[in-house]
């Protein structure tokens, strides 16, 4: 299956089978997107010009979330304080910065403390401090709770809960007014490179390109930014990160990325019921004892009576018959939590993956000509579940070091600079701490005793010897190695959408605002489109159907004789990358659609 | 040669799911995606393809509205325009701003800036008011050609294909005049990196409505604004009989 992503890199003669594969496959014909249907050879491209327009910064920043604003202002800030004259560019897929951030959330101020220390004199957006903290085990009925004493992971004495999206709003005025450059709108869809190999920087997205893949009358390329050292803060699983890591083998020692699904929605309740500063977390029902994940219930204060409600499925679930949606949907209704939603009313819904390979799990992190930031290496810690201030803090660190090798001024410029110092400066930090530390919570729930295990074990061996123990779990393989086939599992009774505290699909998606050019290539690329119906559906009842939070795959009968197809409803994409994850025969490729398309957060 | 000036207004964007505010004064605003209106997005295409063309010599975007306005200004300059006015709205004033407002400060600024043409969207897509166009002629005592899905250029004169209910209707103007663009017009460029880039550098001048000598007084008072009823489950009948019956009972018949 890795071979299946190698074929991604532009080796003339794996291009030569893909094509050949493609013109000699028999039924569906769905993918259109130039990187799986190269243009070189495509008649319609033939008297097209593909010259683009070039500019030089000092450093590019690929996304503009906490992690790659904090590089940004942290850079600006060595920069103004040596006197240095500094290009800082970042470039944001979505159309206004927060707009495809969502999280919890609930935060550690750590890093923004270092990073801009007045913050609440500068107006930010961390209005509810945590007042009380609760966790616990739910079955089909009952809630057993489980005291939280200090020294526990989910002890949150003076952090924050947050609406993530604000945060990096408010966090982009500050780059802005550093004189920061922002763009957001413009997707960075290629990675260029010099001669020598090492990153020279990235291309914005073409635009103007019809479904069929041929150029319409407004295509326009998009624009090369180079830069002397580009910094990759794509949030997790980015979709430049992956051909970075293929590219530079910056996968070798480390293990697999471990990945949940994280779903949400904030809801204005009777405020009778609200407690502002309220946290609560559960685990247990309505997941099964081998499938890792839990709720999360954040009561914020803001001027309506708000609430921030979620759940996360991790993706090496086994059963292809589980909708991380519909559990979400189902969790609401137990007994204990439904009061909180009645007489409220549903204002958001959104989804996005996390990582939670933690430590096992992180890359090599520099490369000639860049480093990876944020959630896109991956740095959450799970027992925690809060990777923002880690994320910020791996983005500060990266400046330092880049802006030690950018600002000499005795660096070649016709290769790309690699921040060294970074990945050491990073193992040295509370990141690094914090990791190895909780790197054996999330593994310990891999045995028989599933989540009782990692309870046990969290409990025994976290608590007791703070992650000293002198042995590392693994994860044992990818996520996507898991899904065991359809006809060995039991398909799931979920019980149906009432319309007052659950919800269907199609009319949560709506929530999310999201949108995409319709007359594009889909950005849900297949490497094979034959694939989904000879494989997932054949041996996996289609599980993207229901691991998808948007919609965006269905399975529909052909409109001549038997047989089903994969219908792809890129435009209702949120950019979540669960499928790119999940998929079991790793067939699906998610790249960045035209920039400014996708959700419309506000403050998720 | 023309002088074109185009009027672009900052909306929610349409992808985003409306929200009436808890006390029913509006929709909320705050934190959600704007975006250019769509129509207006075909009104600056129009007036960056007469440039083009060599028809016009310089197109002025204008916007009505707060800060972030600005943002929209800057996408219709990334777009081609050459220059861009902001004339800044905010508070109690942009709750009041009604499509009369928008028009006497758009005749005053033809006027003011020597405009030969006046373009803008047909309708916003926040208010559908489809007004704006009308009422600026009227104020200029200008001829209007609204719902355009072609201009032609003649000498002193424009040829006018409007969309009306009946089909397609062609009209003559004598320039100057005011025009609304509607949806088969153009279909607008995309607004890439470079020209945002360069946009940066192009002028954007800030105004009031009262340096127009324009008074935001209210003529209207929005009393509540409400979500449409939730849309009532049919019942399938088994015979036309039933049909009529029920047809009667609901006093349709």
């Amino acid at each position: 299956m890795a071979a299946a992503v190698r074929l991604l890199l532009a080796d003339p003669a794996s291009q030569m089978l893909r094509l050949a594969k493609r013109f000699s496959s028999t039924t569906a014909k769905i993918t259109t997107h130039y990187t799986v249907v190269p243009r070189d050879n495509d008649p319609r491209w033939k008297d097209v010009n593909m010259e683009r327009f070039e500019d030089q910064a000092d450093v590019v920043i690929v996304g503009g979330g906490p992690a790659g604003l904090s590089a940004a202002i942290r850079l600006k800030q060595l920069a103004d304080t040596n006197g240095k004259e500094m290009r800082i560019c970042v470039v944001e897929k979505a159309s206004e910065m927060g707009g495809h951030t969502l999280s919890g959330a609930c935060i550690e101020t750590r890093a923004l403390d270092e990073l801009i220390p007045d913050w609440k004199d500068k107006g930010c957006p961390l209005t509810t401090p945590v007042k009380e903290d609760k966790f616990a085990l739910l079955t089909e009925s009952g809630r057993i709770p489980i005291p939280i004493l200090p020294g526990m992971p989910m002890y949150n004495h003076g952090n924050y809960v947050v609406r993530l999206g604000h945060l990096v709003k408010w966090l982009g005025e500050q780059a802005e007014g550093m004189g920061i450059e922002l763009y957001p709108g413009y997707a960075a869809s290629e990675v260029l490179y010099h001669e020598d190999g090492s990153v020279k920087g990235i291309a914005t997205n073409d635009v103007g390109i019809a479904k069929d893949g041929s150029p319409k009358e407004v295509f326009e390329r998009g624009m090369e930014l180079h830069a002397k050292c580009t910094i990759f803060a794509e949030g997790c699983h980015g979709h430049l990160t992956k051909q970075l890591a293929n590219k530079f083998n910056l996968r070798d020692k480390a293990e697999p990325q471990s990945y949940g699904i994280g779903l949400k929605e904030v809801w204005e309740i009777d405020p009778a019921k609200h407690s502002p500063g309220r946290v609560e977390h559960t685990v247990g029902w309505p997941l099964d004892k081998n499938t890792y994940g839990g709720s999360f219930l954040y009561h914020l204060n803001e001027d309506t009576p708000l609430v921030a409600v979620g759940f996360v499925v991790a993706l090496d679930y086994t059963n292809p018959y589980l909708s991380p949606f519909r559990e979400f949907q189902r969790f609401k209704t137990h007994p204990s939590v439904r009061s909180t939603f009645e007489g409220g009313k549903r204002i958001a819904y959104g989804a996005r993956a996390l990582n939670e390979g933690g430590y096992q799990a992180i890359p090599k992190l520099t490369f000639p000509g860049g480093c990876l930031i944020g959630c896109t290496a991956g740095f959450l810690n799970v027992p925690k579940i809060k990777g923002t201030h880690t994320a910020m803090k791996s983005g500060m660190l990266a400046a330092e070091s880049a802006y030690e090798i950018v600002a000499d001024e005795n660096t070649p410029t016709d290769k790309g600079l690699e921040p060294v110092k970074y990945e050491e400066a990073l193992r040295n930090s509370y990141v690094f701490q914090e990791l190895y530390s909780a790197r054996n919570v999330r593994p310990s729930f891999h045995t028989k005793l599933g989540l009782y295990g990692g309870l046990m074990y969290t409990g025994l061996f976290y608590l007791i010897a703070r992650g000293k123990e002198p042995w590392t779990l693994s994860h044992g393989g990818a996520d996507h190695t898991k899904l065991k086939p359809a006809k060995d599992c039991k398909p799931i009774e979920y019980p149906k959408a009432d319309g007052k505290i659950s919800f269907d699909l199609l009319e949560s998606v709506a929530l999310t605002g999201t949108n995409h050019e319709g007359d594009q290539p889909a950005h849900l690329t297949l490497l094979n489109d034959d694939q989904p119906v000879n494989h997932n559906l054949a041996i996996y009842d289609g599980p993207e159907g229901r691991f998808c939070p948007a919609g965006v795959y269905e399975y529909v009968p052909l409109e001549e004789g038997d047989g089903m197809r994969l219908q792809i409803n890129a435009q209702n994409c949120i950019h979540c990358k669960t499928c790119d994850i999940k998929d079991p025969g790793q067939n699906i490729n998610w790249v960045v659609p035209e920039g400014g398309g996708g959700p419309a957060y506000n403050g998720m | 040669m023309a002088r074109v000036l185009v009027g672009v207004k900052r909306v929610i964007d349409y992808a985003v799911k409306i929200r009436v505010k808890p006390d029913k004064s509006g929709v909320v605003t705050e934190g959600v995606k704007h975006s250019m209106n769509p129509f207006d997005e075909i009104a600056v295409e129009e007036a960056v393809r007469m440039k083009e063309k060599k028809l016009a010599t310089e197109v002025i975007a204008v916007s009505c509205g707060p800060t972030q306005a600005q943002e929209t200004l800057r996408t219709a300059l990334a777009m081609g325009v050459d220059k861009a006015i902001h004339v800044e709205v905010t508070g109690k004033d942009l709750d009041t701003l009604q499509p009369i407002h928008v028009s006497k400060i758009l005749a005053k600024l033809a006027q003011d800036e020597k405009a030969d043409l006046v373009i803008v969207g047909k309708q916003a897509i926040d208010d559908d008011c489809n007004q704006t166009a009308q009422m600026t002629a009227a104020l200029l005592d200008w001829p209007q050609g609204t719902f355009a899905s072609k201009i032609e250029k003649g000498d002193g004169i424009l040829t006018i294909v409007r969309e009306i209910d009946g089909g397609l209707e062609t009209v003559k103007v004598k320039t100057p005049a005011v025009l609304s663009a509607d949806l088969r017009l153009n279909e607008p460029r995309y607004a890439t990196l470079p020209n945002i880039m360069k946009a940066k550098k192009k002028p954007l001048k800030k105004l009031t409505p009262k340096d127009l000598g324009v008074e935001i007084k209210a003529h209207q008072e929005v009393v509540s604004v409400e979500d449409p009823p939730v849309r009532q489950a049919g019942s399938i009948v088994p015979d036309v009989d039933t049909l009529a019956a029920k047809l009667k009972e609901g006093g349709f018949a």
